[in-house]
């Protein structure tokens, strides 16, 4: 009986291992079916998988989209003085990487941190848009937890749980999504002021519903006040965890919210970028995991009024977990998007 | 792993025509089929060749979209980053901020 030729490839961590074309199909079809169970979806049809099984099973050091079938790529972390100053950093992403949406973001990614800086980002705004032609939108994460106890003046919440203090721990969270809807309408205000093409909510949700609601109220800030401005909203898993259980956007419970929930979510309240994301299982190989992850996200298809751009940064979506995420990975991750789901960027 | 997407997946900013259908998706939240085909049209090219970079360095030069620098392609005397903007906001028929912004302070 003829032995299977064993095809290099990658866990979730970016570990390369040798596995089968069987093994492989395995692990799609074990993928997708824990992926439909949980999230109440449908698996990928006959021809998804065996596409999928393709594009990892193949041995090509790196693979791509079909000619004609690319997609945006909305970048963020740029400006970040790696390779010089932060419009040196953002000329290299326009000239040198190509990317189509640029970001300039501050390496203290919140929005919390921001407001302490504004002025100074602000000017880096003003400035790189003189130089640059790429649209270039301002980026930062709600990180709801900043605003809890130590760091911030509400009390931290998740020592109040742990002690059973539930309205105590609302009470808090309440407070804290006050303070970051502020700071986040704030900080928008100001960089569009300097010029920029829009704003990202990076990782919303990273805290829970509280931590997505609070976004929420400044994305319908943001677009009431600057009808044209990019609103790009990414989420920070799979989930909408439910922190504080019982926030409601328009009469939906965020709790517990799958990506084609929270794009409904999103569109309604007027975000023009939706970027779902599914974390990296680092135990699974990244085969599983982009099964896994087209599972969740293809409802969102259906549905969609506006852009999707799953997540394809380090550790979602079927990129490993990885400083340094091998080319091999990352290229099928971004292959089997665009062809199955059909996405409109990444 | 920015290299490895733009390669796999991404339309190629302004060495193509991924920063004007990318406009067309922010400003007015257009879904990609419907953002290239916006594109196409107002440049009189066809869809595929939005990413063709061939094809794209003559429009973008002929139009003054601004294009990609390097040793081997300096455009001196040809719109580019901000020069450029005016000329995108024009064709694509939208209110760029940074643009806008720019007048407001130039006081034109």
């Amino acid at each position: 009986m003829p032995v299977e030729a064993r095809i290099p490839t990658r866990m979730g961590d970016g570990f390369m291992v040798e596995m089968t074309r069987s093994e492989l199909r395995a692990d799609i079809e074990e993928a997708t079916t824990q992926a439909a169970a949980k999230a109440k979806v449908p698996p990928l049809s006959a021809d998804e998988q065996a596409h999928l099984l393709d594009i990892y099973a193949s041995p090509a050091a790196f693979t791509a989209v079909d000619i004609g079938d690319q997609v945006v790529l909305s970048c963020d972390g740029g400006g970040s003085k790696m390779t010089g100053t932060d419009l040196q950093d953002l000329l290299e992403s326009e000239q040198r990487l190509g990317q189509d949406i640029l970001e300039l973001w501050h390496i203290e990614y919140s929005y919390k941190a921001i407001k302490t800086i504004l002025p100074f980002q602000q000017q880096v705004m003003q400035n790189a848009q003189l130089m640059l032609t790429a649209p270039v939108q301002y980026g930062a994460q709600p990180n709801l937890a900043f605003y809890s106890k130590p760091d911030g003046p509400a009390g931290n919440w998740f020592e109040l749980l742990p002690k059973g203090d539930i309205a105590g721990a609302r009470a808090a969270i309440e407070e804290a999504l006050e303070y970051a809807t502020q700071d986040m309408v704030y900080v928008a205000d100001g960089m569009i002021a300097a010029g920029a093409d829009g704003v990202d909510f990076d990782t919303t949700g990273g805290a829970g519903d509280a931590d997505f609601f609070s976004t929420l109220r400044a994305v319908k800030h943001v677009r009431e006040k600057y009808p044209e401005a990019g609103i790009e909203l990414g989420m920070a898993g799979e989930f909408v965890i439910g922190v504080h259980g019982e926030l409601e956007w328009e009469g939906r419970r965020l709790a517990g919210l799958w990506p084609r929930q929270q794009l409904e979510v999103c569109q309604d309240a007027g975000v023009t970028l939706f970027g779902p994301a599914v974390n990296i299982r680092t135990g699974k190989s990244c085969c599983w995991n982009t099964a896994y992850s087209l599972t969740v996200i293809k409802p969102c298809m259906e549905v969609a009024r506006i852009p999707v751009h799953p997540n394809v940064g380090e550790g979602v979506c079927g990129v490993p977990v990885n400083g340094y995420p091998p080319e091999d990975a990352a290229s099928r991750a971004a292959k089997a998007l665009v062809d199955i789901l059909r996405c409109d960027g990444l | 792993m920015d290299v490895t997407h733009a390669l796999a997946a991404g339309m190629g900013g302004i060495r193509t025509a991924g920063d004007l259908v990318a406009r067309m998706q922010m400003s007015r939240g257009m879904r990609l089929k419907e953002a290239k085909q916006y594109v196409a049209d107002k440049l009189g090219c066809t869809v595929r060749d939005l990413s063709d970079s061939y094809a794209m360095e003559q429009i973008r030069g002929e139009k003054g979209l601004g294009r990609i620098l390097d040793h081997s392609n300096l455009h001196p005397g040809e719109p580019n980053a901000m020069m450029a903007k005016f000329r995108i906001a024009e064709l694509l028929g939208l209110h760029i901020n940074s643009v806008e912004r720019f007048k407001d302070l130039a006081g034109l």
